[in-house]
């Protein structure tokens, strides 16, 4: 790794000379809820002045570039006497991300175990992941972070450069070679001591403000254990099965396939859906059959993936703590809370 | 050998069934009708698929031979009764096209009422109709496939008559809006501090109204084990009046057996 400062103002530059020949998607105000407060969202955006780097975090994360809610898959013509078959994985030119937080970046390492690095590589998430150029920022931790506690607070790698605010500089972490070539653009310098020091006093101060935690010691054995604790009920009963939290997830990456045939018949293609194993038809198969009716098992396999099953297959957890779930559910369900009421037993009234 | 164009429908070389359709309106404002109509780029490939027969909207000839019936409208007169009665006898498959066949839909707020006669005054003035309570049309007849949505989506619409023609199963989704609304990336209504049904609304319709910045008002009827109890108490939570609650859940008719108004 090699570390570089440069100066505040030089950041815009950087951007105007990156947008130059690229886009760019980074975190804009999307709105502002009823209390006045920003909502927050990743877009493609073409002036510096409307990227927010002070951002909380986003409602939804930058999914729909790596793994789009809808896309085709395949797809086929008959024209005249022959026919013409359509793949295409949808990744046609480079994307940068600019102000990606550690969180996000460490969703796209654990989507890239199971998407890039596994048995069956999906070409259509790999290709747009290859297409990434990420520019990572250090974020604030909101109330309803608790990255720390999933060890994913941290970014270390998955990145192309990384800033960190010092004040009246950044501290830039550079990892790829691209990213060394575009810093040759703008002014850096070799950092000092007293900038290194600078960098520590930030990541301190940064790591007062978690507040939220979560137990994950033993976690994938206690829910082993707690299989049938009564507290999946509760949080069954209160659950709207609406997928609102696979939605948000940077994680979540399961997906139905529906063949649609065009109506003036002379074609079809395949179309990849995201879906929620909060659905009720999540695990319905042909013939009907539902495997798990009932919203409290579907929302328990929900928190066992996350929590046991991907980490019996990878040693880590699939949850990265961005919060975002806890935060859309209407029903107010969130990481935290269930973890606390599986470990103890009991839901906290 | 002569035989018309649209009489050899084939997909990958396989002839499909090209069913006789009729349309027919009930108390409606024939708008899911017109819906259909409404789409010039795909009319053509979509009538094509059928052979329509009885259809007020698009034609004047009217035919009593018809396989499938789209049955547009909520029942309220003795005389749709008998009329709807006759269809069921000549179509193997009935389709409840939109809220009003399928739940009563707006038509059935009326119900609301004790006294009908009241409304009937307050509505027809001097010019009285005959007019009893809104009914669904599986209230009265059996019904094969319901196409949800005030109006329907033309789409879906247009996709169950191919899959039909396919032999294909029709699949309406199961699951709530909020799927679509999120995949649409919209600002939850909620965040505004508005209404919205659609946590508990089937899908299907694209989060039509809060991809507007419009609160869904359940016209789709409720979703597949639709959470209604918790939503009531979410809403209920977030500082929305029992009145305006129950006004959004009665209006189309699709969650009345989640409701029990207090008389
Ligand atoms: S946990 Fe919350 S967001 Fe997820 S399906 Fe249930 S109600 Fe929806
Ligand atoms: S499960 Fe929730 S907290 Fe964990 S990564 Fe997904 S959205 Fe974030
Ligand atoms: S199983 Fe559920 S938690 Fe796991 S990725 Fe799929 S939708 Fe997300
Ligand atoms: S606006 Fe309505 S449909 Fe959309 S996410 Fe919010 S509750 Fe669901
Ligand atoms: S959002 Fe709700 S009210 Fe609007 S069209 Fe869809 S189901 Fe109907």
């Amino acid at each position: 790794m090699i570390f570089r400062t440069f100066k505040k103002d030089e950041l815009k530059k950087l951007v105007e000379i990156l947008a130059a020949h690229n886009r760019i998607v980074g975190p804009v105000e999307a709105g502002r809820d009823k209390h006045g407060s920003p909502i927050y969202a990743f877009n493609e955006v073409s002036d510096f002045n409307s990227i927010r780097l002070n951002y909380t975090t986003t409602k939804l994360p930058a999914k729909r570039y790596f793994l789009p809610f809808q896309e085709d898959l395949s797809s086929f013509r008959t024209e005249g006497g022959g026919w013409q078959k359509i793949i295409d994985y949808n990744a046609d030119k480079p994307l940068i991300f600019f102000g990606l937080h550690p969180c996000d970046i460490n969703a796209l390492n654990k989507l890239d175990k199971v998407l890039m690095h596994s048995v069956y590589p999906m070409p259509y998430y790999a290709a747009k992941r290859k297409n990434m150029f990420i520019i990572g920022v250090e974020c604030i931790p909101q109330t309803f972070c608790f990255c720390r506690s999933m060890g994913a607070d941290t970014a270390l790698h998955g990145f192309d450069m990384f800033i960190t605010d010092l004040g009246n500089k950044y501290f830039v972490e550079i990892l790829t070679d691209t990213a060394y070539n575009f810093l040759k653009s703008i002014r850096t310098e070799e950092p000092e001591e007293k900038d290194h020091v600078l960098y520590m006093k930030a990541v301190a101060e940064r790591n007062k403000k978690f507040t939220t935690r979560v137990d994950t010691t033993d976690l994938a054995k206690i829910l082993d254990m707690e299989f049938q604790s009564d507290v999946w009920k509760h949080w069954g009963e209160i659950c709207l099965s609406c997928g609102t939290c696979s939605n948000v997830c940077p994680t979540c990456y399961c997906y139905g396939v529906e063949e649609t045939v065009d109506l003036d018949l002379k074609g079809a293609r395949k179309t990849k859906t995201l879906h929620s194993c909060n659905l009720i038809d999540f695990a319905e198969v042909a013939g009907g059959h539902n495997f798990r009716p009932e919203r409290h098992s579907r929302l328990k396999y929900r928190y066992y993936h996350k929590h046991r099953g991907f980490v019996e297959a990878f040693e880590e957890s699939l949850c990265v703590g961005c919060g975002r779930c806890g935060e859309s559910c209407l029903a107010g369900i969130n990481v935290p809370e269930v973890i606390a009421s599986v470990r103890g037993g009991k839901i906290k009234k | 050998m002569k035989t018309k164009e649209s009489d050899t429908k084939t997909y990958l070389g396989m002839p499909l069934y090209r069913p006789k359709v009729g349309f027919f309106e009930f108390s409606s404002c024939e708008g899911c009708q017109l819906q259909i109509v409404n789409n010039e780029s795909t009319l053509l490939d979509f009538l094509s698929l059928v052979e329509v027969v009885s259809f007020r909207e698009a034609m004047t000839e009217k035919s009593d031979d018809y396989e499938i019936a789209f049955i547009e409208g909520s029942i309220t007169r003795d005389d749709e009764v008998k009329r709807l009665k006759r269809i069921r006898k000549n179509a193997k498959i009935l389709v409840a096209l939109g809220s009003c066949a399928c739940f009563g839909g707006v038509n059935q707020l009326k119900n609301r009422f004790k006294n009908l006669n009241w409304v009937k005054k307050e509505v027809y003035g001097r010019h009285p109709v005959d007019t009893e309570p809104v009914r669904a049309v599986e209230d009265v007849v059996k019904v094969d496939l319901k196409i949800y949505g005030c109006p329907v989506k033309k789409e879906e619409v247009e996709k169950s008559v191919l899959h039909i023609a396919l032999g294909k199963s029709i699949e309406i989704p199961k699951y709530p809006v909020c799927m679509e609304c999120k995949a649409n990336e919209n600002i939850c209504l909620f965040d505004l501090g508005e209404l919205c049904l659609g946590p508990v609304t089937r899908a299907g319709c694209n989060s039509w109204c809060p991809n507007s910045r419009a609160g869904c008002w359940g016209c789709r009827g409720p979703a597949d084990d639709a959470n209604v109890e918790y939503m009531k108490k979410i809403m209920k939570e977030k500082g929305f009046s029992e009145e305006a609650i129950l006004e959004r859940l009665e209006c189309f008719g699709g969650f009345a057996d989640f409701l029990k108004r207090k008389k």
